[in-house]
């Protein structure tokens, strides 16, 4: 028998990760950890704020997670991975000069070019903050080509905010608005509490027919907080979200993140409400 | 490419030839089913059953098998990777039609951008050899309404029909022709074995009646209206979410992706395994959070998928209406009972419609 195995020269794996040092890492809190990454093979990256990466442990497995600095082409990126099994407790583990193997970009993304000459709104909630803040720095990085921006942020208590340098900046800057509220005030906290739809009352009445919202966070917090924005005026399809699915190809192949005839990892994950409704089972 | 015929006594030495050069699988008797193995030694080849009813699994397991490595490592470093990305030339003897569509369907699934080249390597190194069916040989069978009971247009190499004493040998590509060519045992069909190739088409059709109650046209647009219908929920009260369906299925593809440590517990292999959209976490996400939690939902994505999603994403055939769905359910679950009751409730929808117009005016 003529058993020879062919192995097109062509044919390279889509499932292979590039290697990745880690250059920054930081615990934001107990749960969530910030790391930033440089690819070892110097060819550095593009991408779109709303696209994530998997993110590769030989011998544990992978995890998608966001990409969350600002969109473009460039060296370096980062994300915030929350402890919650195997993969992302492995990576916890890892520090400065540690590598991990990195797939990706992955995902539609959006092209925030799209929404030139219009107010931006965003709301984050918890660990959404993560794909949001991509949005929110590539927004402040072009600060000139959009009207109004204004950030909602909120977190379970004040222990559980991420991003504590960013949140300053950010207050400190004077041509957004940014409001953040925890659920619940420890006795240091002399900010709002109160879930994030409460920050809705605090802001002006934007311009509704030209204002694009990004709202990230859990299920529940998407579906109090998006009725807000409808309620505002907004349009359905002004309104986007990043939709969180199980996903272990990211390929559009292995079936695990498809919500009906839509494949999460290729199709999404950032969906306008619009799409979202027609889909039924996004949310 | 003209008509060939291969007389039956010839079959085995056909085999041999195709030993000679590729690894050839073929169905063969498993108890009182069949099953696709590897014709390996002189006595296997006299176990082919080419006429046999229908196979457990699909030919699938070939192209897209049960465990498959994606990637294999020395240690943590991504740096160790390597994809062992091969395929041995093979010969799949003895497909029946709608097996063939179903490959079509999983070619144009797995080639899709971003395309995976494992399935497709295998797909470039496999020849396809089809044996027409007669018949159902169930009653859970709808072959005839998925337009399965012919070969597909293209993607094959050869079909043969049984002409009782002579296979009848339809030639479908050029690796078909070089093959019998290179074979030496086949000679071209005059005209009398294509007036017994006409009967056996006759015959065959009669013994093919459609089983559903509308044409497959509007099957996509059927399934729609029966998005919220109680239909899933009352069917799905009997299923156990075991995956069985998802597992015989020849055009489901699905697969969950798992690291396995080699005794070093440092180097090892990232593979993959079929995996089935009907168990409980197939889409559970950290923190719980489970978007098809009921059984009645997964198992209405199951129907989506084939009879609506993947013929919209890929244009072939999301069921092929083989019908191994429906007889390895432990629950009697038959997926050409349910495309026959979505059916009904679209007509007692359009019923009441009807009625609550007239009532208006
Ligand atoms: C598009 C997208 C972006 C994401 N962005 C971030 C982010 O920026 N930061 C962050 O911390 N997390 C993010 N996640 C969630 C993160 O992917 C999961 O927490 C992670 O996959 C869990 O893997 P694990 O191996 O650590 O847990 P496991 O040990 O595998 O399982 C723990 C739990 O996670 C579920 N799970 C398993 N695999 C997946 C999977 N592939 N996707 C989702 N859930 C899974 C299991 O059902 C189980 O309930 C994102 C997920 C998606 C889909
Ligand atoms: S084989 Fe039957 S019982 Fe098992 S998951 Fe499929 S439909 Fe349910
Ligand atoms: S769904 Fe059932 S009948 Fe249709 S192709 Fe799959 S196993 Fe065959
Ligand atoms: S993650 Fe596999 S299909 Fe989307």
């Amino acid at each position: 028998m003529s058993q020879a195995t062919q192995q097109p020269a062509e044919a390279v794996s889509p499932y292979l990760p590039r290697a990745a040092k880690i250059v920054e890492a930081k615990d934001f809190t107990e749960q969530e950890k910030y790391f930033r990454f440089e690819f070892e093979d110097g060819q550095g990256i593009e991408y779109l704020p709303g696209q994530f990466m998997e993110v590769s442990v030989f011998g544990i497995g992978e995890a998608p997670i966001s990409i969350c600095s600002s969109g473009g082409k460039r060296d370096d990126l980062e994300m915030c991975i929350r402890s919650a099994g195997d993969v992302t407790n492995a990576l916890h583990e890892l520090n400065v000069g540690d590598t991990v193997g990195l797939r990706g970009p992955m995902g539609n993304g959006l092209d925030m070019d799209a929404m030139e000459g219009m107010d931006l709104l965003f709301v984050a909630g918890g660990l959404g903050l993560a794909p949001c803040r991509s949005f929110i720095l590539t927004a402040l990085e072009n600060r000139e080509k959009f009207g109004r921006v204004t950030i909602l942020y909120g977190s379970r208590t004040p222990k559980d905010l991420l991003y504590a340098y960013d949140l300053d900046a950010w207050r400190d800057r004077d041509d957004c608005e940014f409001l953040v509220t925890v659920d619940r005030g420890d006795d240091d906290w002399t900010g709002n509490t109160g879930v994030i739809t409460t920050l809705f009352r605090k802001i002006d009445r934007p311009d509704a027919a030209n204002t694009a919202a990004f709202i990230i966070g859990p299920p529940v917090m998407f579906k109090f907080t998006v009725l807000e924005a409808l309620a505002m005026g907004l349009r359905k399809n002004n309104i986007y979200c990043s939709l969180e699915r199980r996903m272990k190809c990211g390929l559009g192949k292995c079936g695990h993140c498809q919500i009906r005839n839509v494949y999460v990892c290729q199709d999404g994950p950032i969906f306008s409400y619009a799409e979202v409704m027609r889909l039924r089972e996004g949310i | 490419m003209l008509p060939q015929i291969l007389p039956k006594d010839k079959l085995a030495d056909f085999a041999r030839f195709l030993m000679g050069e590729y690894r050839l699988a073929a169905p063969v008797a498993k108890g009182h089913q069949f099953a696709f193995e590897f014709i390996e030694t002189p006595e296997d080849v006299g176990r082919i059953r080419m006429d046999y009813d229908i196979t457990i699994l699909p030919p699938k397991k070939f192209l897209h098998p049960m465990y498959e490595e994606l990637l294999r490592f020395g240690g943590r470093d991504p740096a160790t990777g390597e994809a062992p990305i091969q395929a041995e030339p093979t010969v799949i003897l003895g497909a029946h039609p709608y097996d063939l569509h179903a490959i079509a369907t999983t070619d144009a699934a797995m080639r899709a951008e971003p395309a995976d080249p494992y399935y497709a390597t295998k797909r470039d190194a496999t020849l396809l050899i089809g044996i027409n069916i007669r018949g159902y040989v169930n009653d859970e069978q709808f072959m005839a309404d998925m337009r399965t009971t012919e070969p597909p247009e293209g993607g094959w190499d050869l079909f043969m029909t049984d002409l009782g004493d002579r296979y009848y040998v339809e030639v479908g590509s050029d690796a078909g022709s070089k093959l019998h060519q290179a074979a030496g045992m086949f000679t071209q069909a005059a005209g009398d074995d294509h007036k017994a190739k006409q009967a056996f088409d006759n015959e065959k059709a009669s013994n093919l009646p459609k089983r559903l109650p509308y044409d497959t046209r509007y099957l996509p647009e059927l399934m729609s209206e029966s998005y919220d219908s109680l239909l899933w929920d009352a069917v799905a009260r009997r299923c156990f979410s075991c995956g069985t369906c998802t597992n015989v299925c020849p055009t489901c593809y699905c697969f969950d992706v798992q690291d396995k440590l080699n005794l070093d517990a440092a180097s090892g292999v990232r593979r993959r395994q079929w995996d089935s959209c009907q168990l409980h976490t197939f889409a559970e996400v950290a923190g719980g959070e489970n978007f098809r939690e009921h059984r009645s939902s997964r198992l209405r994505h199951r129907m989506f998928r084939k009879g609506k999603f993947i013929y919209e994403q890929t244009g072939k055939p999301g069921c092929v209406g083989c019908g191994r769905c429906s007889v390895h359910c432990v629950a009697d679950i038959s997926i050409l009972e349910a495309y026959q009751q979505i059916a009904d409730e679209a007509a007692v929808s359009a019923m009441e419609i009807a009625a609550a117009r007239e009532e208006s005016q």
